[in-house]
């Protein structure tokens, strides 16, 4: 991707405004070619449906009726003739509407397809400074945004070849004919552009204001009950009339807007067949022209009215289009990709070896760089378990990441089984690291399915022993028995609401699943019971004890001293740097930070088991167990 | 949740509802006549031409003495100006509806907004609030936007096609007959069709919404996805999601061309139509042959109307669904309803007393069987109970949230449904669990609760706010906000910690300074300097009232002046805690489990 030119437009709004629509159309060239030709079909179809209403008039409905028995004889053909016209026409608007529309879904699609491969591309960093309500609107709103105006553009295009025909056969008839019909057709144009300039910027305006409305309306109801309590009913009627009355003025400015443009865009045809027939009669009065001639340039006004408002469609349409398009390049243009190396990482017995050599982390923030890491030095031997102790903000978090390689290090380097992770091939470390995060996040889908993170019949998806096996040691396996369906339950939003410790302990067998060489916990047992906690860390050492040779080894974030106890190795960070590293028992012995933190902990610890145990007792359900 | 007490829509019909629908919006009909009357002058303009066509070719091209120009120049001459007078009549009939229609639409808005907030909490509480909004957003949009894009080319079609049928039976009866017999068959076919164009257009939405879920996953999960290296797989699945949006949208097209372009086939087979049948009258004598071409202009007055028609009338349909829906709401009776004889209460120390109360929810069983309770002014009282015992349902009732089904809340020797709400919310006031904040400032959330509501003086505001805050021992949080009292909150407070929101909502209902204090004790777990700062704000905002805890702790009941146990809907127990503690009852094993737990 890195070799791509930029996608984001530039030069003047009209060559945007063109390479926007250039290369939609290039990107589905077949869709394109078909929808453009079906509408030229049309185009000229609408051109030749005049014609033959003029040439019957010339030379069956005026003759006929006039007694001429020849003519009176062609009734039927002009019938058939007209029947034919129609037919043809009739497929070329079908043509002309199918194509185009499979063209605009395909396009939104392309644009879809690259937006979540970019999401899923970039690093956690990116996704870190965009919001995901942003990023999704952006596979929603600024995708239709972009691709609007591709719904009414063949018919644009079409409307240009009926243009083109229609002066052309009206000019061969007679040129001051010609003139009084086209005349029409720029002012219907330039009336249209200005219709849709005046009405893009009121719809928006009317747009904005009804979200404005839902807020209000959605704040005020969210706090019903402490308006009721206060008695405030009236301010907040106040405040919603308030902002309904900007709605109901932006919606009559639109509907103003509508008003005054409609009769004109009506009038212009009618006021051009006027014209029409005025000019025809005099041309006829010189003998230049037939009825006929004429009913053709005034039929030709009355079935074009229509049409010719595409051009407004396409013109009002793109302002908005470039919003949108603009919007998508900038996320395809990003260029913060981890990019992977080639190296592959061997599936070593036991442990993953983990190295940290100088390593810091930058980070820009608020126009300065703040610096979260700095000269850590770490080294765990494989199949150790090492506790990262520090206070709020001393950058555990940010350390236990990069072993996942979820961002890079500024400066220095990580090493698993000392290779650079910078160097490892993509899908090398995470089959071989698991990082368990204290969110949890659930997918839409089936227990086995979050657990495996695979479908069935993927190649190396764990079985279902091994899914409840993993369930097991995360102590979650009595939870998941009891859901209806079992492993085959459905989580996520329509599913089974877990509490927030089950989603972790879920998490956890997630990890487990894949038999990692090295876990990595960042206070991944936070909501979990502690007494839950110390079987589960103890389960981790005896199931990888099972597994034969060395266990897996483990780096977690965590606050309980239970838990940091069962670590060979403890690391003390504070304020991006290491403090000091050695057993719990020899930190509790020559670090005071250390010491002072650990009783806070512990201080923490027991005023979270007070209040526990506080409103149980008055009869409240604290168990971690409630949803 | 239980079911529903607010209806999903109005039962009336179509009629019933535009009535009742004008009613509540009765500048909707103001001056609809005038409207009306313009509306057949604007419908008018549009038959000009086709006369125009018919005199040019009968009585000029095709004059007895030749081609009469000058004839014709007078009659476009005229034409001309009828249309334009015809023109300007449109532009007037649309901006009348459109100001009428909106100023209707607007105070429908806003009565079924107020109405909302009139209905008692259960009856909110029966409906998501996302399902509230929609009521006087969406629903009352639909009805505008029907309005703006399809009201008026009802209006408008409807008379076009009147008026063109009136002159098409001018020229001859039988020919216009033929062109019905064409459209109407059209038009019922496309009024079926609608039904599958409509499905089709469901199962895009629902394509959509799947395909957002699927890429939500990969925007919401990213640390997971990676963490994992599972990119692919959720790649697949939005690939997969995406690719069935893409598929059903071309469904739809597709059935949408089909339908759209039939329509066009049919509208130009009228055409040749038209001219066989009308020559072969034409040849009878019975048309001439400008008549003739004028029908071919005039049945392109039918051909949008009847497309249109279907699509409208299916809006119609929507506009008329959203008009119930919000009709619904305010058919909901207000059941907690003030008194026609209501009487304001005067402020004061606040008492408190139950009188044989009992309450059940809607279709539930009894909650409540019979509580007889004397709160004493100025005194702190904490109910304590299991969850389901009933203690929240008595802070639900002392507070008028809700009516007992049986007995009496008196305050102050007063029964609630004597009292004005507005005396009533002045003087008694909770302070909810989850301290709710609107999206503004810390200042704007705590002003918020000075009443009557604070106008155009911001500084005195201030000082208000200033002065609660120091009260209150919250001086030092708010200089270490970012921002101080101008800080931002965020939506619903988040961007403040769960202790800050309930420290805010503390100095809101100082500075709404009730007699008669009701708090639901907040249950989430905030950190200890939140811990300390939110106790001593607790004993400012209580010092002096007359207060009532629902304690979900029991070291809330050990700080109050009075215990009332609450079990299984009864009081079963009222005393001190020293008192209760050593009496041997349920409150004495609450305790004595506590003390167990805690050492």
């Amino acid at each position: 991707m890195s070799g791509d030119p930029a996608l984001t437009l530039t030069g003047s709004r009209l060559r945007r405004s063109a390479t926007l629509v250039w290369r939609g159309m290039r990107s589905e060239p077949r869709l394109y070619v078909l929808a453009v030709a079906a509408s030229a079909l049309f185009g000229a179809a609408t051109v030749a449906v005049s014609r033959a209403v003029g040439w019957a008039t010339d030379a069956v409905v005026v003759p006929a009726v006039a007694g001429d028995p020849a003519a009176q004889d062609r009734i039927w053909q002009a019938g058939l003739v007209l029947a034919a016209v129609a037919l043809t026409l009739a497929l070329g608007v079908a043509g002309r509407r199918i194509w185009a529309g499979y063209g605009f879904a395909a396009i939104q699609a392309h644009h879809r397809r690259g937006l979540t491969r970019q999401y899923l591309r970039l690093p956690v960093s990116w996704h870190r400074a965009h919001p995901a309500g942003r990023l999704l609107s952006g596979a929603s709103a600024d995708v239709e945004a972009a691709t609007g105006v591709f719904n009414p553009l063949p018919f644009a295009l079409g409307v240009v070849v009926m243009i083109v025909v229609a002066a052309a056969m009206l000019l061969a008839v007679d040129v001051w004919l010609a003139v009084a019909a086209l005349l029409v057709v720029p002012a219907a144009v330039a009336a249209n552009v200005v219709f849709q300039r005046h009405m893009a910027p009121a719809a928006t305006r009317a747009q904005q204001l009804r979200a404005e409305v839902a807020d209000v309306a959605h704040e005020s109801f969210e706090g019903a009950l402490l308006v009721k309590s206060l008695g405030t009913a009236d301010r907040e009627e106040r405040r919603f009339a308030e902002r309904t009355d900007e709605l109901r003025a932006a919606n009559v400015r639109v509907g103003t807007v509508r008003a005054v443009f409609d009769p004109v865009i009506e009038l212009l045809p009618s006021l051009g067949t006027l014209a029409v027939l005025g000019v025809g009669t005099w041309r006829a009065s010189t003998g230049a022209v037939d009825a006929g001639d004429v009913v053709t340039a005034a039929y030709l006004l009355t079935v074009m009215a229509v049409p010719v408002r595409a051009f407004g469609w396409v013109l009002g349409e793109l302002p908005r289009a470039l919003v949108g398009y603009d919007r998508i390049a900038a996320v395809l243009d990003a260029r913060a990709s981890l990019a992977p190396g080639e190296h592959a990482l061997p599936r070593g017995a036991g442990g993953l070896a983990v190295r940290l050599e100088d390593v810091g982390v930058d980070v820009p923030a608020a126009g300065a760089t703040a610096t979260l890491l700095d000269g850590v030095d770490v080294d765990v031997a494989p199949g150790t378990t090492v506790a990262v102790v520090g206070s709020t903000g001393a950058g555990k978090t940010t350390l236990v990441s990069l072993l996942a390689r979820l961002s890079d290090p500024s400066r220095g380097r990580v090493l698993l089984d000392g290779t650079d992770v910078r160097d490892l091939a993509a899908g090398e470390i995470p089959s071989q690291v698991a990082l368990v995060t204290q969110q949890t996040f659930v997918f839409e889908d089936t227990v086995r399915a979050n657990v495996t993170l695979a479908d069935p019949g993927d190649e190396g998806a764990p079985d279902d022993a091994a899914v409840w096996e993993a369930l097991r040691v995360a102590r979650v396996d009595d939870v998941v028995r009891e859901l209806p369906g079992g492993l085959d339950a459905p989580l996520g939003e329509r599913g089974a609401n877990l509490s927030g410790g089950q989603r972790q302990r879920l998490a956890i067998a997630r990890a487990l699943v894949r038999r990692p060489r090295l876990l990595v916990l960042d206070d991944a047992t936070s909501a979990v019971d502690p007494r839950v906690e110390s079987e589960i860390l103890g389960a981790l050492s005896s199931a990888a004890g099972d597994a034969g040779g060395q266990a897996t080894t483990v780096v977690m974030v965590a606050y309980r001293m239970s838990s940091v106890a069962l670590a060979d190795v403890v690391v003390h960070l504070e304020g991006g740097r290491v403090v000091d590293v050695g057993p719990h028992a020899e930190l509790l012995a020559r670090d005071d930070g250390y010491r002072d933190l650990a009783t806070a902990y512990e201080r923490e610890t027991a005023r979270r088991a007070r209040e526990l145990a506080d409103e149980a007792a008055a009869g409240e359900t604290a168990s971690e167990e409630a949803p | 949740m239980s079911t529903s007490r607010i209806a999903s829509a109005s039962e009336l019909g179509v009629l019933a509802t535009l009535r009742r629908g004008v009613q509540i919006s009765p500048q909707i009909v103001d001056g609809l006549w005038l409207t009306l009357a313009l509306a057949v002058l604007a419908a008018a303009g549009r038959v000009v031409v086709p006369v125009a066509v018919q005199r040019t070719i009968d009585d000029g091209i095709l004059a007895a003495g030749g081609p009469d120009a000058a004839r014709v120049a007078l009659l476009t001459g005229l034409a001309a100006g009828a249309v334009v007078v015809a023109g300007l009549c449109t532009a007037v009939v649309n901006v009348r509806l459109f100001r009428r229609t909106e100023a209707g639409l607007a105070e429908l808005r806003v009565q079924a907004f107020r109405h909302v907030h009139d209905l008692s909490t259960l009856a909110q509480g029966t409906e998501r609030r996302g399902a509230l909004v929609s009521r006087v957003t969406s629903d009352v949009d639909t009805i505008s936007l029907f309005v703006q894009w399809g009201g008026i080319q009802l209006l408008v079609s409807t008379l076009q096609v009147l008026v063109a049928t009136a002159l098409m039976a001018v020229y001859s009866w039988q020919l216009t007959l033929v062109v019905w017999a064409c459209f109407v068959p059209l038009f019922l076919v496309l009024r079926r069709a609608q039904g599958t164009v409509n499905r089709a257009y469901a199962a895009v939405r629902q394509a959509v919404g799947a395909m957002l879920g699927a890429i939500s996953e990969a925007v919401v999960g990213a640390e997971t996805v990676r963490a994992y290296g599972v990119a692919a797989r959720t790649g697949r699945r939005v690939d997969a999601a995406v690719e069935t949006t893409r598929a059903t949208q071309a469904r739809a097209q597709l059935l949408v061309s089909s339908v759209f372009s039939s329509g066009v086939l049919v509208a130009n087979l009228v055409l040749a139509v038209v001219v066989v049948v009308g020559t072969l009258l034409g040849v009878g004598g019975g048309l001439t042959a400008g008549q003739v071409v004028a029908f071919l202009f005039l049945v392109q007055l039918f051909t949008g109307p009847v497309q249109q028609a279907t699509e409208i009338l299916n809006e119609l349909q929507n506009a008329v669904a959203g008009w119930r829906r919000v009709l619904a709401v305010l058919e909901t009776p207000v059941d907690v309803a003030e008194a026609a004889d209501a009487v304001p209460s005067p402020r004061g120390p606040a008492a408190v007393t139950l009188r044989g109360v009992r309450f059940g929810y809607p279709g539930g069983p009894e909650v409540l069987h019979g509580v007889d309770l004397e709160l004493p002014a100025r005194r702190k009282v904490a109910v304590v109970g299991r969850t389901g015992s009933g203690k929240t349902t008595i802070a639900k009732l002392v507070t008028r949230l809700m009516d007992p089904t049986e007995g009496q809340v008196l305050l102050d020797g007063v029964d609630l449904r004597r009292l004005t709400l507005s005396s009533l919310r002045e003087r008694v006031v909770l302070v909810p669990q989850e301290g709710f904040l609107f999206d503004g400032t810390v200042e704007e959330n705590v002003a918020y609760g000075l009443r009557p509501e604070p106008t155009g003086d911001a500084a005195g505001t201030r000082a208000r706010v200033t002065e609660a805050v120091e009260a209150l021992g919250l001086s030092d949080w708010v200089a270490g906000l970012p921002q101080g009292l101008a800080t931002p909150v965020g939506q619903r407070g988040e961007a403040l910690s769960a202790g800050e929101r309930q420290l805010v909502a503390i100095a809101r209902a100082y500075l709404a300074a009730p007699d008669l204090l009701v708090l639901d004790e907040a249950t989430s777990a905030v950190d200890p300097a939140a811990e300390v700062r939110i106790a001593r704000a607790l004993d400012s905002l209580t010092s002096g009232r007359s207060t009532l805890t629902i304690a979900h702790r029991l070291s809330t009941a050990e700080a109050s002046d009075l215990v009332v146990v609450v079990d299984d809907g009864h009081v079963v127990e009222v005393g001190g805690h020293e008192e209760l503690a050593a009496a041997g009852g349920v409150y004495a094993r609450m305790h004595a489990s506590w003390v167990a737990q805690t050492r």
